[in-house]
């Protein structure tokens, strides 16, 4: 095996525009992933049936099925409907959207977490029921789940080079175009993966740390 | 819908078959990879440890696509092995899916109370007979949950394979597009296609979960959802952290 | 002492109006409540005068805490009312008939009853202080300086003044268990519910929550409802003892009778296994 260096020094600045589009992708589909699932795990939670019911149709829905398949459903269909959005844009609101079906999962347990004493001790104390729920239930329950979320930053992470696939130039797309330039095959891949897992182990490590202060 | 034409859907429903191959292979790999990285992880020698362990850190922190690519790409050019695109698959999804399941096996080993062992012992099992007739017929029932959302984690990773080229549902449905020129239903098809094939293997899950509790004794537990009452499996990395949120 | 001394064929009344102008502040009416096809209380009918205060004693699942949770409005009654003064609490009259209470109407009347729990129930997410104003600002309305002065002159009352800047879990369950009371207290009701609120804690931290309530028994006009199996401290603070048994009230009055000669022969036997 030839391994080339001087294709990596080649590589670096492509390399570098690639992450910071990824960690931009990340960012808001991060963003996104936690406002969105707070929503699902709320409304799934709403006595209402009529709301209720979409909801937890749409999220089991789109839990599973391929991110892949609807990056194109969006990519492709969205203009037809009359948006037309970058394609990065449509990367971030398909990683986005698929995350917060999970994350909604992550904030219904750590709702249901919350002690029922907790519920009864607001009822004692005629909380309305918004502040029960801004002032007693959510901090305690985001508290608990902070970990669980990070969790899903990093599989956001590692599902990100699928944007790719609908023409954004991350990390891996940037490989891809390097190599199909150049030639050179095994150093931009290799660099890449390297790069992921530079970034998810100590991710994780600090995860595990934070979990530890956290969960008391 | 109309412009789908019978050799189409043929093209569709061929994807269809080689996903469902595709889910089956990896799968099988993903089983052994996760048993034996899974046991090494318990092992009493450290090195056995470490080397299980340094494999589940470096998969788990794998991105599946680049490491499919590494695979296609990286392999022949630096190793002389040319894959078949669907084998890359195979291994790729294989080898990082057996790395998530092997923090299941784990996990559901170390849950075995260590009475039970020690009762092992007592009657004087090999080591690895307590590991056979004790410890991994009370594990196994806590171990389908969480490997039915890999599952199903597995299987919406095939999708990947049609960016190399293989002929799955997600590779048929560009294919149709191209032809008909209509996004919205034929994404919409294969979304479905896919939802199936989900609804199916979880099915199929839950009669083996109900095998193996029946086996220890216990009734199954009742749920209305898709996915399993443990949640969604965590393809990130700290995968303990969501038992302690709940 | 005020309480009659009855096995009930008479409805257990505390209080008797007779005395310095006091009114009727607690009714229940053949409150019935049934969990499944077990039923906790039977068709109970109960009341207290304002200022008294009731230790409900009884072996478990007898529906002594039924009672105060139905008076907190955390569960509802299946058949009967319930009064507090000459307001419904469980349900409000809406052209002349009686229908169940929504639940801005609960909210609005459970202002005035204030409840201790076994377990506390402070929120971890705030600090001692805040546990105290929360209520006191978002419910009443109390503009923050004045809810933090009263949160202190209450903190001051139960020992705790060094302590208003920590957050629950750094104090002791006694401790906690005194913010709760103060918690409680900071909405100055009419009506305090003390459901079992000595059970949770070490027995060398008993004595002191125990020594608080009875303060706050012999120094306010608060009426109390009491579920506790401490029955030294039921004796001192009660004006009327209430024995239960199978959703029944099978004995009432005043503790030196209940405790010293009782009558019913379930309550002689209760006692005798926990006295």
């Amino acid at each position: 095996m030839t391994f080339d260096w001087s294709a990596i020094g080649a590589f670096l600045p492509m390399f570098w525009k690639g992450v910071l589009v990824t960690l931009q992708a990340l960012a808001l589909g991060s963003l996104i992933a936690f406002a969105l699932g707070l929503v699902w795990a709320l409304a799934q939670r709403s006595s209402l049936k009529v709301v209720r019911w979409p909801v937890t149709v749409v999220t089991e829905f789109v839990r599973n099925t391929p991110l892949l398949v609807q990056l194109f459903f969006l990519f492709y269909v969205m203009p037809e409907w009359g948006l037309t959005l970058s394609a990065l844009a449509t990367g971030v609101i398909g990683l986005g959207l698929h995350y917060s079906t999970y994350t909604a999962e992550v904030y219904r347990a750590g709702i249901d977490g919350v002690p029922a004493g907790q519920w009864e001790a607001a009822v004692a104390l005629s909380l309305s029921r918004r502040r029960t729920w801004t002032a007693v239930i959510l901090p305690q329950a985001i508290r608990r789940v902070v970990p669980a979320l990070g969790n899903y930053v990093i599989a956001m992470l590692k599902d990100s080079p699928m944007l790719f696939a609908i023409g954004v130039l991350e990390m891996l797309g940037e490989a891809r175009q390097f190599s199909s330039q150049t030639f050179q095959t095994i150093e931009p891949y290799t660099l890449v993966g390297v790069a992921f897992i530079a970034i998810a182990y100590p991710a994780s490590l600090l995860l595990r740390a934070l979990e530890r202060r956290l969960v008391r | 819908m109309s412009d789908i034409t019978w050799g189409l859907w043929e093209l569709l429903l061929k994807g269809v078959w080689i996903t469902v191959q595709l889910t089956v292979y990896s799968a099988a790999l993903a089983a052994v990879v996760a048993f034996g990285i899974g046991l090494a992880r318990t092992h009493p020698r450290w090195i056995v440890r470490f080397l299980s362990g340094a494999y589940f850190e470096v998969f788990r922190g794998t991105s599946a696509l680049i490491l499919m690519f590494w695979m296609f790409f990286v392999l022949p050019m630096g190793f002389g092995w040319q894959l078949a695109p669907m084998w890359a698959a195979v291994l790729t999804l294989g080898l990082t899916y057996g790395a998530y399941g092997s923090e299941v096996v784990r996990g559901a080993i170390a849950a075995v109370p260590a009475g039970q062992r020690e009762a092992g012992i007592a009657l004087s099992f090999s080591p690895a007979q307590q590991l056979r007739k004790v410890v991994l017929p009370q594990a196994w029932p806590g171990m389908v949950p969480p490997f039915n959302n890999l599952l199903i984690e597995l299987l919406k990773g095939t999708a990947l394979v049609s960016i190399l080229g293989v002929g799955d549902i997600a590779f048929g449905a560009s294919l149709v597009r191209n032809a008909t020129a209509q996004s919205a239903p034929v994404y919409t098809i294969i979304l479905v296609m896919y939802f199936v094939l989900a609804f199916a293997l979880t099915r199929g899950m839950r009669a083996v979960e109900r095998h193996a509790k029946a086996g220890v004794g216990q009734a199954p537990a009742k749920r209305s959802r898709l996915r399993s009452a443990t949640g969604p499996a965590v393809t990130g990395t700290a995968a303990r952290a969501e038992g302690e949120a709940r | 002492m005020s309480a009659e001394h009855s096995t009930p064929n008479t409805p257990p009344t505390v209080g008797d109006g007779a005395n310095s102008g006091e009114t009727e502040l607690i009714h229940f009416d053949k409150v019935t409540k049934r969990f499944g096809t077990h039923t906790v209380l039977d068709a109970l009918d109960m009341k207290v005068f304002a200022g008294k205060h009731v230790t409900l004693i009884g072996p478990s699942g007898s529906g002594k805490t039924t009672i105060l949770r139905l008076m907190m409005t955390l569960l509802k009654p299946d058949e009967g009312t319930i009064k507090l003064g000459d307001r419904y609490l469980t349900h409000e009259e809406k052209g002349g008939k009686l229908v169940p209470a929504s639940d801005r109407y609960s909210r609005e009347i459970r202002k005035n009853i204030g409840m201790v729990f076994q377990q506390f129930n402070l929120f971890p997410n705030m600090k001692v202080l805040r546990n105290i104003t929360e209520a006191p600002v978002h419910v009443l309305g109390l503009d923050k300086d004045a809810a933090e002065e009263r949160a202190r002159e209450l903190l001051e009352l139960v020992g705790l003044t060094a302590h208003l800047d920590k957050y629950p879990t750094q104090l002791s369950g006694g401790q906690q268990q005194r913010v709760a009371i103060a918690r409680a207290l900071a909405m100055r009701p009419q009506v305090l519910l003390l459901d079992e609120v000595t059970s949770a804690l070490d027995p060398e931290l008993v004595a002191g929550v125990l020594d608080l309530l009875r303060d706050i028994a012999h120094s306010t006009d608060i009426t109390m409802l009491c579920v506790t199996h401490e029955m030294n401290f039921a004796r001192d603070i009660s004006d009327c003892v209430m024995m239960f048994d199978a959703g029944r009230v099978i004995e009432f009055g005043p503790p030196e009778q209940i405790f010293t000669e009782p009558e019913n022969e379930r309550t002689r036997e209760f006692l005798s296994a926990v006295l």
